[in-house]
């Protein structure tokens, strides 16, 4: 219980930042809708749904990509990591609590992106939506981590995308795989094992990116 | 309490902290004294543990949680209030009756009329004191404090003062005002 408690504060902390600064999520939503309108007018007419499919899936990650360079600004620009690791909580707390309200973050963002996908190409099935929801949550758990040792790094605005859209390739394959492909709930079930492996190693390893 | 044997630190080629030795009994107080750049804050976060020697051995027989820790920065979110941060510490800190002991030292540091005030409109002195009431919140065994006087002005140091007076802690002082702090310390470092 005191481990959901501390994981509660600490992604209430970060929703009352995003709610006082305001930076973070009209940002993402702003980008997420130029991303769909260019994509709309790159695509030429006559092509194909399942193209349109796929540039969904790159609007989601660089709009992600985008909440994760800024989730651990507040703790970089003010040193604040360095009172989260001397707490005595479990530092895979801090890891948690971060992901949680990046996928809030994503989450809002998609509710804007997803009927304006609708509108500009076709409208969004129910495994779209189930494959979006489970790579959201592997996209935050292996996002949050990365952003994390990218905050550590001199590099960040480097570190964080060259680190990030690798692992993300699997979060692309199976997300369109679930959205285009004929009886995709496999890639529905790869996407919840890609989910359950990549939190399991985040969590677990989180420790050694704030620490020496 | 604290036993530190040659220790030594460094980033990449450049060397900071070299042979530093140590044995500091619980309840002491160490001053820390040396010019800029003299690796201060380095020994200081070394025993917070915040980084670990590149060469050495250093004992802190204190857990992580006890430690009260005053840096440069005064690690709080600007876009919170002072409880709000207080708060979130407290939380994490595990600290019992945490609104009253936050009211408490809200009320002792002269911050509870700009209690809800968020912190990126304090001064630089209030962020100092909002910053020690931040590393008292939990009631540390080991208080580690560096340049606990930086932007205070005489009525916010005689309050450290008094603090400093009053502790249960054990206490390691880096500052670059001895004199403040002088009678009150039981072992000293010197960094050249």
């Amino acid at each position: 219980m005191t481990y959901l408690a501390d994981v509660a504060a600490l992604a209430r902390k970060d929703l009352l930042l995003e709610l006082r600064a305001r930076e973070t999520l009209p940002a993402m939503a702003l980008f997420v809708i130029a991303a769909l309108v260019i994509f709309h007018f790159a695509l030429p007419s006559g092509s194909s749904d399942l193209a349109a499919e796929g540039l969904l899936w790159v609007a989601i990650v660089f709009t992600a990509l985008l909440g994760l360079a800024r989730a651990f600004v507040a703790e970089r620009e003010h040193a604040v990591m360095d009172g989260l690791v001397l707490a005595p909580c479990d530092r895979s707390a801090i890891w948690l609590g971060k992901g949680l309200a990046v996928l809030g973050f994503l989450a809002t963002v998609e509710l804007i992106g997803l009927p304006a996908f609708a509108i500009f190409f076709h409208g969004v099935g129910a495994r779209t939506i189930a494959g979006v929801a489970l790579a959201d949550v592997g996209i935050c758990a292996v996002g949050t981590f990365v952003a994390a040792m990218a905050a550590a790094s001199r590099t960040r605005e480097l570190v964080l995308p060259l680190l990030f859209l690798p692992l993300a390739i699997p979060v692309v394959i199976g997300g369109v795989g679930a959205s285009v492909v004929t009886g995709g709930n496999r890639y529905l079930g790869f996407l919840a094992l890609y989910d359950a492996v990549f939190a399991i190693i985040c969590w677990a390893s989180f420790e050694y990116v704030v620490t020496e | 309490m604290i036993r530190a044997r040659g220790v030594g630190r460094s980033y990449g080629r450049k060397q900071v902290l070299r042979g530093v030795d140590l044995d500091l009994p619980a309840g002491g107080f160490l001053l820390v004294t040396g010019p800029n750049g003299s690796g201060k804050t380095t020994f200081l976060r070394l025993l917070a543990g915040l980084q670990v020697p590149t060469a050495g051995s250093l004992e802190v027989d204190i857990e992580r949680g006890r430690i009260g820790f005053l840096s440069h920065a005064p690690l709080v979110y600007p876009q919170l209030t002072a409880v709000e941060n207080l708060d979130l510490y407290g939380r994490l800190y595990r600290v019992s009756e945490r609104r009253e002991r936050i009211g408490m030292l809200l009320e002792r540091f002269g911050l509870w009329d700009a209690r809800n005030d968020r912190a990126a409109a304090y001064s630089r002195g209030m962020l100092q004191r909002l910053a020690l009431c931040r590393a008292l919140l939990h009631e540390p065994d080991l208080l580690v404090l560096d340049e606990p006087y930086s932007g205070l002005d005489e009525a916010g140091a005689t309050l450290v003062d008094r603090e400093l007076l009053e502790r249960r802690a054990t206490v390691v002082c880096a500052t670059h005002d001895p004199g403040r702090v002088e009678r009150l310390a039981t072992a000293r470092l010197a960094f050249a």
